[in-house]
């Protein structure tokens, strides 16, 4: 249990102080950079929580697909690739309560309502089977919205994105 | 492992991403941003999997990863468009709607 908390403790660091990065850097590219170390500090989380399928597919969707799209926007806008002081808005210092009030209300809440308890460490693990289970039983309408969304989501990138 | 201690990284994060999708003026920064909030989203999913013992939050996060991976692409085309058209993709400039 202990080193448990202390591997949490070091990732949830490392994912914090990139999260700040990302939305502090004046370097677009860093910023992407950043993101990476936030994203696979998620799927270290993961693993913690026993969620070794969703661990992997957070590895190979976000950190292969995603971050590379992001660099080609990047490059592709030819956003300045050196630091670049107009990245915020003039109001950007408004944000700062608003995510402190935000996140006041939630720990509020989150304290309140959960307290101390703890997580099952005995429980039965959920495998990948059930998941497959889940996602052919009775999640199966959502999937097949979702591989609509995407096949429409792919044609209509090619459909923006297309010179002619 | 207490329940709360991913509930309130998960909390953190968003509220981080909150911040960044206010303050940024850059769109591939506001998009990223929008990926930490989806991220959070799914910590806090995966918590509740394991609390309750029961596989569905792990599809919902699964749903959510490919819904995000869909957004991301469909969001940078209309980076990409913008930035075509108008040689700058600072969402300050983009206020026709304003009236």
């Amino acid at each position: 249990m202990v080193a448990q908390n202390i591997g949490f403790a070091i990732i949830a660091a490392a994912m914090v102080v990139g999260a700040l990065r990302v939305v502090t850097t004046t370097n677009v590219v860093h910023a992407a950079l950043w993101l990476v170390v936030v994203l696979s500090g998620a799927a270290a989380q993961y693993i913690l929580l026993a969620a070794e399928f969703i661990a992997v597919t957070q590895v190979l969707v976000y950190i292969g697909a995603v971050m590379v799209l992001f660099l080609f926007g990047t490059m592709l806008t030819r956003s300045r690739i050196g630091t670049d002081s107009g990245l915020n808005n003039s109001y950007a210092k408004l944000g700062i309560p608003v995510a402190m009030v935000l996140f006041a209300a939630m720990s509020l809440a989150l304290a309140d309502s959960f307290g101390t308890e703890e997580l099952p460490t005995d429980s039965s693990l959920i495998n990948t089977q059930q998941i497959s289970d889940q996602i052919f039983g009775p999640y199966l309408l959502p999937f097949w919205a979702l591989s609509f969304v995407l096949l429409a989501a792919v044609i209509g990138a090619i459909v923006l994105a297309r010179k002619d | 492992m207490l329940v709360n201690q991913f509930l309130f990284l998960s909390a953190l994060l968003f509220c981080i991403g909150v911040y960044g999708v206010i303050a940024r003026k850059n769109a591939v920064l506001v998009l990223m941003s929008i990926e930490l909030i989806l991220n959070a989203v799914n910590l806090n999913f995966v918590a509740f999997a394991l609390r309750n013992g029961s596989a569905d939050g792990h599809t919902f996060a699964l749903y959510i990863i490919a819904i995000a991976a869909a957004e991301v692409g469909v969001g940078l085309g209309l980076v990409l468009l913008i930035f075509r058209n108008r040689r700058t993709i600072s969402l300050d400039d983009l206020s026709e709607m304003k009236g």
